[in-house]
């Protein structure tokens, strides 16, 4: 029998095979950031321990920094004192570190795969539940907790238990001016947000084949929003024009030996999976979560349910985000006004994404009232767009334009939405005071948040007419 | 890790599906660097008013809830980030068990490793331990994880499933990273043939 992609993969990593036991597997890239890894170091310290591997280890800050100027003292002496850590932890233990002030300081899940360090068949594990982004390359990439990270670092490996699989095939062509975002939203607003728990996704079919690299992160990265371990897409020419020459991507005969190699990658004609989906892209439209999770979705055309259009068991989870929402069942989508727009995050916050988002902005004014930001996802990110004037675009607009970080994805920083506050936001979550507390989070792709920031509601960004060549 | 053989104590219900980390600790605790002292943060949002009062609505600023330690849920707990200090703070506040009729799989995964049982049990049978809960005030159950066994003082009891090797890890406190650590030859052997092709 043929084996899927996931099983290729885990199987090139086992060290260890026991009865009964996880497996042991090999991780080939450690990515570790300031928020979950101090406590680890301190095991390290405790057990007199060393880390095995500083060579495949990779440390960035991004969660808890300030985005605005960075030559200034942070505010946040706890946050400082975090980062503070980090750096320290890096310095003692040997690990490299995107400090900063360094050009390669980002999002952990936008650098690696901009630098060519993620690449197909690896394993990479992070501390972080959005790892998953890496799958776009092929790559098995999954989040982990503090003590795993301990784990890592001790050993360069983890015990684990190999999950189901499941193919999701994404069937026909995704609609004109609908993105990756609104597919990887559909999928999870018809299959509910813990639909795929304990199994690895291979996301398939035309659709995503047709999606640049950019966007096939955007749909892994959601892959724990649907509650799955990891999402994988299989490299193909894609995968490969987009590492080629990328600054830790293999060179020369090393790269030809590579490509072989990565052709391998892919679940074999006759590979069982535990579950398929199929799933049609023709009829998506763009999404807008209206609840507190990000598979409570509706179409940007559509209306905010009530208790009674969803089945019983769904009845209390509706009417609690209704309540918390503030939101009346029936209401257009069209007719929630928002006063906060954030463009970022290692769902959308790539260079692709701001070209969409600026695409709209484009000789627009942001709407009185609303307070916008655009936050790159890398200081590599932020350098393209400023070179190809979209930073321009958006200062010009109204928006606030950013250092690199995490940002308002998760407000551990100063970017905090405020009670009552109602967010457009490009992020991957939605709950209960993710942004802030007592503020309203609607999940969007780039180019909605842009024309809601504009039009301080949301739009069919599908009609939005776009001022070509004004303003740049 | 504390070891955990079995454990006696009272049940606080928090019937509410879905209840994610950012729930469980909200973000502007995560940038403390201890890995204690966590528990006072436990569900914040709700425990605590925009003053930063303790709100009195909230179950576990109820008596006897207050000392509780068996911590009953809905399905999906812990969905969301992979903060460990999720269980850290669960941990910290006093709760040893969590019974739930599904979890989220990177927390479930961390329970283990802090000494907590998390306890997957089926839908109706979550639904008629809210029941007691509710009709005994100060309800306690007991978790025997040696016998695999769940039970109270008024004749309810039924055997639970937990993986084999999870349960040893919490019945003798297992540190994995030294059981890791006993195969180091076998990793130092696949790394010299496991080809990587990023140069650093």
């Amino acid at each position: 029998m043929g084996k899927t992609l996931y099983e290729k993969i885990w199987d090139r990593h086992i060290v260890v095979e026991q009865e009964d036991q996880p497996d042991i597997i090999y991780i080939d890239l450690h990515l570790i950031h300031e928020v979950t890894s101090p406590q680890a170091f301190d095991g390290l310290r405790l057990a007199n321990r060393q880390v095995r591997r500083p060579d495949r280890t990779l440390a960035t800050m991004d969660h808890a920094i300030p985005t605005t100027d960075r030559s200034l003292p942070f505010e946040d002496k706890i946050a400082a004192k975090q980062v503070e850590a980090l750096r320290k932890n890096c310095q003692d233990f040997g690990i490299e570190l995107f400090d900063l002030f360094s050009t390669k300081q980002g999002i952990v899940h936008i650098i690696a795969p901009e630098l060519g360090l993620t690449q197909p068949g690896q394993t990479i594990v992070c501390g972080d539940s959005h790892t998953a982004t890496h799958g776009a390359f092929g790559t098995l990439a999954f989040g982990i907790g503090t003590s795993e990270v301990e784990h890592v670092l001790a050993t360069q490996t983890l015990k684990q238990y190999k999950s189901k699989t499941m193919a999701v095939n994404f069937n026909g062509e995704l609609p004109i001016g609908v993105t990756a975002k609104d597919l990887i939203l559909a999928l999870i607003g018809q299959y509910g947000h813990d639909f795929a728990t304990g199994y690895v996704l291979e996301y398939r079919g035309e659709a995503i084949r047709n999606l640049t690299m950019e966007e096939r992160m955007t749909v892994c990265n959601m892959s724990i929003e649907i509650g799955a371990r990891a999402g994988l897409i299989a490299p193909d020419e894609t995968t490969f024009k987009y590492l080629e020459g990328k600054e830790y991507a293999p060179k020369g005969e090393e790269w030809q030996e590579a490509l072989e190699d990565w052709r391998e990658l892919k679940s074999d004609k006759d590979a069982q999976f535990d579950r398929i989906v199929d799933f049609n892209c023709s009829v998506i439209e763009p999404q807008v979560t209206w609840g507190t999770n990000p598979g409570l979705v509706a179409s940007v055309n559509a209306a905010v349910p009530g208790p009674e259009d969803v089945p019983e068991e769904k009845r209390r989870m509706v009417e609690s985000a209704l309540a918390y929402m503030d939101l009346a069942p029936g209401t257009a989508i069209k007719d929630i006004e928002i006063n906060t727009v954030f463009i970022g995050s290692c769902t959308n916050g790539r260079i692709q994404d701001l070209r969409e988002a600026a695409k709209v902005v484009n000789g627009y004014q942001v709407a009185e009232e609303v307070r916008a930001l655009v936050v790159p996802g890398s200081q590599f990110v932020k350098q393209q767009a400023e070179s190809e004037g979209l930073a321009k675009i958006f200062t010009d607009a109204g928006f606030e334009w950013r250092e690199a970080g995490c940002s308002m994805c998760l407000g551990m920083n100063p970017d905090i939405a405020k009670p009552g506050d109602r967010v457009a936001s490009t992020s991957n979550r939605n709950f209960e005071g993710r942004q802030g507390r007592d503020s309203k989070s609607h999940l969007v792709s780039p180019s909605m948040a842009a024309a809601a920031a504009i039009e301080g509601r949301f739009v069919d960004v599908r009609q939005w007419p776009i001022k070509i060549g004004e303003g740049v | 890790m504390e070891a955990f053989k079995t454990h006696q104590g009272i049940v606080a219900p928090l019937d509410r599906a879905n209840i994610d980390t950012d729930a469980i600790i909200p973000k502007q605790f995560l940038k403390r660097i201890e890995r204690s002292g966590y528990g006072e943060f436990l569900f914040y949002d709700w425990r605590y008013t925009s003053e930063e009062q303790e709100n009195p609505e909230f179950l576990l600023n109820q008596e006897p809830y207050r000392n509780a330690s068996v911590l009953l849920t809905r399905e999906n707990f812990g969905c969301g980030s992979s903060r460990e200090h999720a269980p850290w703070a669960i941990e910290d506040f006093g709760f040893r068990v969590i019974i739930a009729p599904s979890f989220a799989d990177i927390f479930y995964n961390n329970c283990f490793k802090n000494g907590i049982l998390p306890l997957q049990l089926p839908a109706e049978e979550v639904e008629g331990l809210f029941s007691k809960t509710a009709e005994n005030p100060g309800y306690k159950l007991t978790i025997n994880l040696e016998q695999q066994r769940i039970m109270d003082s008024q004749g309810y009891e039924r055997e639970f499933e937990v993986d084999e090797y999870r349960r040893e890890m919490l019945l003798k406190g297992l540190d994995e990273i030294s059981a890791t650590i006993q195969f180091e030859t076998q990793i130092a052997d696949f790394e010299r043939t496991h080809k990587i092709y990023y140069s650093r």
